[in-house]
This record gives structure tokens, C-alpha cells and sequence, in this order.
């Protein structure tokens, strides 16, 4: 996975981007290249530090995670790729062109056919049917009804809400109203598609449900989306690339596997510790790729399943091995030690959030 | 001699007053003073000290001009440039009259049997309502048994007139307000001062300008007074549209133009009615006012009830504007309604 994402082509480029809110950013510019902090900065100049020096490639065709905690500089970050918020300083590069140097028409041309954008609130217009909702970047570029129609109902019956057309936003449910918040995004047909919190606003089960909806349009459609969550799970489970933002700034970014099993500091272990460790980690990032197994082999496995499926396969018997096959070559053997020891917890940090909230 | 020579004799300014300080009484308790043989010259008593106004400072100094030149310095102004200002205000306004003449003649001349239908067949395009739509008949055709038919509509038409006027301009300026706050800041004290002016002060610069026969004088008149409800409810409609739904129009790509007719327009379009219901309220109210500057209606016959001491004829003529209030406001807001039912959010 790690050596697919260097061959990928890169489709976002962000490159040391700074955010500055207050009446005299730049100004405030020199102070934190200097090294002062968000609260210093607060302290000293009243001036918000909103991001500061991001750096993340968002390959084409994967889901980018963006994820923090509220006041992390998430919902701030994704508003820059489509220039709903203006820089203070630093780059954003779309197919390698700056979008900061677009004018007016440069950069609705970028809103309407090559993002699109899926919003907490769902954000549909009250006053226009679903249909209406769904064709609206459609709209925008002047189609016609005729021309839309057929369209929106595709998207609608894909996310499956074939039939409400007719109906108003107000008549659906927060859950059918952020479907028809995605059939928006998707019809625009836009390679790149930005969720801002998508599912945050949805009850557990229908965000799942909105969950596996996404996986399964990705697995057909392959779009480059970025996603905003500060939900633990629900980015681990999407999550081709993880970015953690802490007070505006990027804590660690990697493989989703990766930074559960190498957390980099304190404040991710904390992030990390209440995880369900087996639901998430895979064989392929316990799995030995060298050296047999030790007890007989009992089964094949690929790599792609949680550690989960592979007790369920055991049966809870630790003394199995499992052979990692894919397309009927061997990858590697996964002893059920070793996915004991993978799914040790990290626990809370000694230094970290957690602990100091509880003493 | 009065309070305040010390001041001109300490500014040395005596010889710019005239020599004759005080020496010519000129008002009556001077006079009065004289005489009972006083001469002025007493100590001044604390507790008579007048404020330094500008007629205090006349008393000591005759060449300090008296408050009254103010307001004559106004009036003089005025007429000086009134002139000037009714070349280019005549032409302007001139589609006032004619629109406000049209209406009137358009609606007695035509029919009651074609009027009274067509009003009708308004209120129920616009509320859908069998209930309001009997309860207009009802008024409608009550005034008219009682011989009111021909003053409420010249009323009636008035009101069209200027409160479509009054929605013509105000929806763009209360647009314009809202996508500037330099032109919120500087149109909101012009809108508070045409709300708290006295009626009657519209009334006293715009007899000046204008020929008291021209429909326009009352015209200007009642657009002033009524049209600041649908701005102030235009600019604060399109305000309040929710910023998630403009941030996804934005998202979109929508350009302003999009965004003003397609999405901040109809979401504001409930307070705008709002406004356009006020308005309509407040035109009805200027309607008797407007009487008195020759405007046809209802208010004619208010005005007479006064002036003539008929009590009934005054008593009913209100009760008929009382009755066109209530039609006005119950069919705005069921037509505001059911605009409020397609836009829950």
C-alpha cells in the first residue's frame, strides 16, 4: 500500500500553508515562522492561528482523511482547496496549477467541473425539489431541465433515493437528505470531491450505512476525495491516507495501519487508545512476509482482512497459523501471536490529554 | 442693557454690534422696563441667568442674527433653490402622476362587475382561501351597498400604485444594503429619520415643489413614508439567508447573479413579503393624510367628518379604511404563508 501511494499520481498538493484570522495577518506571519504557537499567538496578538505549515500530497483516486478535533483547523484546511477561504500564506496546487493564482473565472470554472462538495449541514436549498438539488452544479453550468433530468435521477437511484425526486429537502430524513447531498457532489461528475464532515450530523447507524455507500461508489468510481472527520473510526475506516491536525498544525500523516501501530507521539497514542484495534488493523500490516509458520497451517487468509475476521476464522484457538495469499500467491504467514500482540492496547499516554483529565 | 454685553465688550466685538448696544428697546419687557424708570442697570440675578441662546445674544448685540433667521434662512434657501430642483425633479416624477391618474381612472371607469370580480379572483390566485375569499366578498360588497364603493377603490388604487412603486425600488436598494455594509450604514439613518419624521413634515417641502392638484405630491408622499418596511425586510431577509446554504452555492460555482435570483432572493422572499405587507399597511395609513393634499379616497371623507363636524361620515369612512386594512393584511399574509410552507428549511 505504501509503495502504491508513490506511484500515484499526486492531484492536491498543499504546501506550506498558513491561516491567520485576525485583522493583521500577515503581520502575524513572522511570529509563528518564528515559532510561536496558537495560544501564544492568541495571547500576544489576539490573532487566531488557524493553520499553520501544512504539507499533504492527496493522491488521485484516494480517500485523504483529514482529522482533528473541533477547533484543529479540519473544516479550515478543506475550505482552501476550493478557495472558500483565502490563504494567509503558502500553496495549494491543483493538477499542478496554483489555484491561488486563478481570477473569478478560472476559479468557478474549478468549482464547477472539478470539485464538488458534500457538506455537514447538507446545505441542499429549501426552496428546490431533490431533483432540483441534485442537478444543481448541473444547473449552474446553464444545462437545461431536459438535459439534467436524466441525470440527477441516475445519481438519486445510486444513493438510493429513486422516487423522491418530486419531494422537498424538508420532507426527507438528515440521512436521505445528505444522500441527496452526495448524488449533488457526484453528479457534478467532478474528479475531486471535498466532505466537510459529511457524516458527523447522522445517527451511528445510517452514518455506517453512509459509510459503506461511499466505499462502494469509490470502489466504482474512483474519485479523489478528502474527507473531514473527527471521528476515530469513521476515518480509519475510510482512510486510504490519515492526516491528524492538532491546533493547526499536522501532528503525523501516514497509512491509517501505520499510525496505529507507530504512533508518533503522546497525543495520537491518546487519539488511538479507545480503538477497536482488531476491527481495524489488517493482515497486512501484522503479517510476517518471511519465515514459516509455526504450528501447521489451519487456513488461507488475504491480506486485506481485519485481524477480526481472522479470530473469527481461528475460532479463538491462538495456537493457529493462517497463510496470506492473494490471487494465489503467498505474501506471508500470520501466526495468531502475532495478532495478539497487535491488538495489545496502546493505552492512554502518561503524559497525555487523557491522563491529565482524569487526575 | 442685557446679560450678555460683558461678552461682546470683552471680545472687543462692540463695534461690529453697533454702537447702540442697548440703547433702542426693541423688545416689549425692555419697553416695560423702561417704563417703570429702570434703567438695566441692576446686578444680574443668578436665577434669571438665560441660556446664551442665539436670541439672548441678540438682546446684547443686534448684529447677532435672532433663531427665527434660522428658520427663515432655511425657507429662503429652499425657495431659492426650489426652482432649480423642480426642473429636474418634474420630469422625474411626472410617471408618478400619470400611473397614480391611470389607476384611478382605470378603476372607476371600468365596471363594478368586472372590478369586483377580478379583485376577488386575486385574492384567491394569491391565498387559495374559500374563507378569506368570502370574507373580502363580503367587505367588498358591503361598502359598495353602503354608496362607498367609488372612494374605496380611488383608495384602493392609490395603495396599488404606490406600494408597487414602493416594492420596484425598495427590493434593490434593500439587495444593495445587504451586499454592502457602507450602504447599510449610510441608508439606515435615512431610513430611521423617513419613519419617525412627522407625516405631515413630508408634506410642507413637497407643496413647494409641486402643484397641489399633481397626483405625484401625494404619491411622493406616501412611497416615502411606506417604503421603508421592504427594504429594511429585504436587506435583513437576504442577511439571514443560512451561510451553509451560500457557502454550497459558493461550492458550486454559482456566480453572484445566481446566487442573488436563485438561491438569497426565494429564501428571502418570506421577510421580503413581510416588508411588502407592512408596506402596504403603512400606505393605507398615509392614505388620510394624503387626503389633505388633494388625494381621491376614503380620506376625503374622513377629512370632511372633520372639518364639517359630520360625525357619521367621518365614523364610517374610518371604519371603511379599518375594513381595506384588514382585507390588505389577511390576504398579504396568506399569500405569505404559503410561501413560508414551501420554504421550510
Amino acid at each position: 500500500m505504501r509503495n502504491d501511494r508513490d506511484s500515484k499520481t499526486t492531484k492536491i498538493e498543499i504546501r506550506h500553508l498558513y491561516k491567520i484570522f485576525g485583522p493583521h495577518p500577515e503581520a502575524m506571519l513572522e511570529h509563528v515562522h518564528a515559532g510561536m504557537g496558537k495560544s501564544e499567538l492568541m495571547e500576544t496578538h489576539q490573532h487566531v492561528l488557524g493553520l499553520s505549515d501544512i504539507n499533504v500530497d492527496v493522491k488521485e483516486g484516494d480517500i485523504t482523511v483529514m482529522m482533528g478535533l473541533s477547533g484543529s483547523g479540519k473544516s479550515t484546511l478543506i475550505r482552501h482547496l476550493n478557495r472558500l477561504i483565502d490563504p494567509t500564506a503558502g500553496e495549494v496546487r491543483v493538477d499542478g496549477e496554483n489555484i491561488l493564482d486563478y481570477d473569478e473565472r478560472q476559479l468557478r470554472h474549478l468549482r464547477r467541473n472539478r470539485m464538488s462538495m458534500v457538506f455537514q449541514n447538507f446545505a441542499l436549498l429549501p426552496h428546490r425539489t431533490v431533483r432540483e438539488n441534485t442537478a444543481l452544479a448541473l444547473t449552474v453550468r446553464g444545462e437545461s431541465r431536459a438535459d439534467y433530468e436524466q441525470e440527477a435521477a441516475r445519481w438519486l437511484d445510486r444513493v438510493g433515493l429513486g422516487g423522491s425526486e418530486e419531494q422537498y429537502p424538508h420532507q426527507l430524513s438528515g440521512g436521505m437528505q445528505q444522500r441527496v447531498g452526495l448524488a449533488r457532489a457526484l453528479a457534478s461528475n467532478a474528479p475531486i470531491m471535498l466532505m466537510d464532515e459529511a457524516f458527523s450530523a447522522l445517527d451511528p447507524l445510517i452514518r455506517t450505512d453512509m459509510q459503506d455507500l461511499l466505499l462502494e461508489l469509490q470502489e466504482e468510481l474512483s474519485k479523489t476525495v478528502v474527507f473531514i472527520s473527527h471521528d476515530l473510526d469513521e476515518a480509519l475506516k475510510l482512510a486510504d491516507h490519515l492526516v491528524i491536525l492538532k491546533d493547526g498544525y499536522v501532528v503525523q500523516q501516514d497509512e491509517p495501519q501505520r499510525i496505529l501501530l507507530e504512533p508518533a507521539d503522546d497525543y495520537i497514542v491518546d487519539f488511538i487508545s479507545d480503538i477497536n484495534r482488531a476491527r481495524v488493523l489488517r493482515v497486512r500490516s501484522v503479517m510476517r512476509a518471511e519465515g514459516e509458520a509455526r504450528g501447521g497451517v489451519t487456513g488461507e487468509i488475504g491480506p486485506e482482512e481485519t485481524l477480526e475476521e481472522v479470530i473469527s476464522k481461528s475460532g479463538g484457538d491462538t495456537s493457529c497459523s493462517f497463510l496470506v495469499q492473494q490471487d494465489g500467491r503467498k505474501l506471508g504467514v500470520l501466526d495468531m501471536n502475532d495478532v495478539m500482540r497487535a491488538l495489545v492496547p496502546t493505552g492512554a499516554s502518561e503524559h497525555g490529554l487523557r491522563s491529565r483529565a482524569s487526575a | 442693557m442685557a446679560t450678555y454685553d460683558w461678552l461682546f465688550s470683552t471680545l472687543g466685538l462692540e463695534q461690529w454690534c453697533g454702537a447702540s448696544g442697548g440703547s433702542a428697546p426693541t423688545s416689549l419687557s425692555d419697553l416695560a422696563a423702561q417704563s417703570r424708570g429702570e434703567t438695566g442697570e441692576q446686578a444680574v440675578d443668578i436665577w434669571e441667568l438665560p441660556f446664551p441662546s442665539m436670541d439672548a445674544l441678540n438682546d446684547a448685540c443686534p448684529a447677532f442674527p435672532q433663531s427665527r433667521e434660522l428658520t427663515l434662512g432655511l425657507e429662503e434657501g429652499f425657495l431659492d433653490i426650489k426652482d432649480t430642483l423642480s426642473v429636474v425633479l418634474d420630469p422625474i416624477t411626472q410617471p408618478l402622476s400619470w400611473a397614480l391618474d391611470a389607476a384611478l381612472y382605470g378603476i372607476l371607469n371600468t365596471p363594478w362587475w368586472i372590478v369586483i370580480p377580478l379583485l376577488l379572483a386575486i385574492t384567491w390566485a394569491v391565498s387559495r382561501s374559500w374563507g378569506l375569499l368570502a370574507f373580502v366578498a363580503a367587505c367588498i360588497l358591503g361598502l359598495a351597498f353602503i354608496d362607498h364603493y367609488d372612494y374605496a377603490m380611488q383608495t384602493l388604487a392609490i395603495i396599488f400604485v404606490c406600494a408597487f412603486i414602493c416594492v420596484l425600488f425598495g427590493v434593490p436598494i434593500g439587495i444593495g444594503m445587504s451586499r454592502s455594509d457602507t450602504m447599510q450604514n449610510a441608508t439606515i439613518p435615512i431610513l430611521d429619520m423617513l419613519q419617525t419624521l412627522p407625516p405631515f413634515v413630508y408634506l410642507i417641502p413637497l407643496i413647494f415643489l409641486f402643484s397641489v392638484t399633481e397626483p405625484k405630491l401625494y404619491g411622493i408622499a406616501i412611497i416615502l413614508y411606506a417604503i421603508v418596511p421592504v427594504i429594511r425586510l429585504t436587506n435583513l431577509g437576504i442577511r439571514m439567508v443560512d451561510k451553509n446554504v451560500i457557502e454550497a452555492a459558493d461550492a458550486f460555482g454559482m456566480t453572484d447573479r445566481q446566487k442573488l435570483f436563485g438561491v438569497q432572493i426565494p429564501l428571502a422572499l418570506p421577510n421580503i413579503m413581510a416588508g411588502v405587507n407592512q408596506t402596504i399597511m403603512m400606505s393605507l395609513a398615509m392614505v388620510v393624510i394624503a387626503s389633505l393634499v388633494s388625494a381621491p379616497g376614503l380620506g376625503v371623507l374622513v377629512l370632511r367628518g372633520i372639518r364639517n363636524l359630520e360625525l357619521g361620515v367621518g365614523l364610517v369612512a374610518g371604519l371603511g379604511i379599518v375594513l381595506l386594512a384588514v382585507i390588505l393584511d389577511r390576504v398579504t399574509k396568506a399569500s405569505l404563508a404559503r410561501i413560508n410552507a414551501t420554504h421550510k428549511a
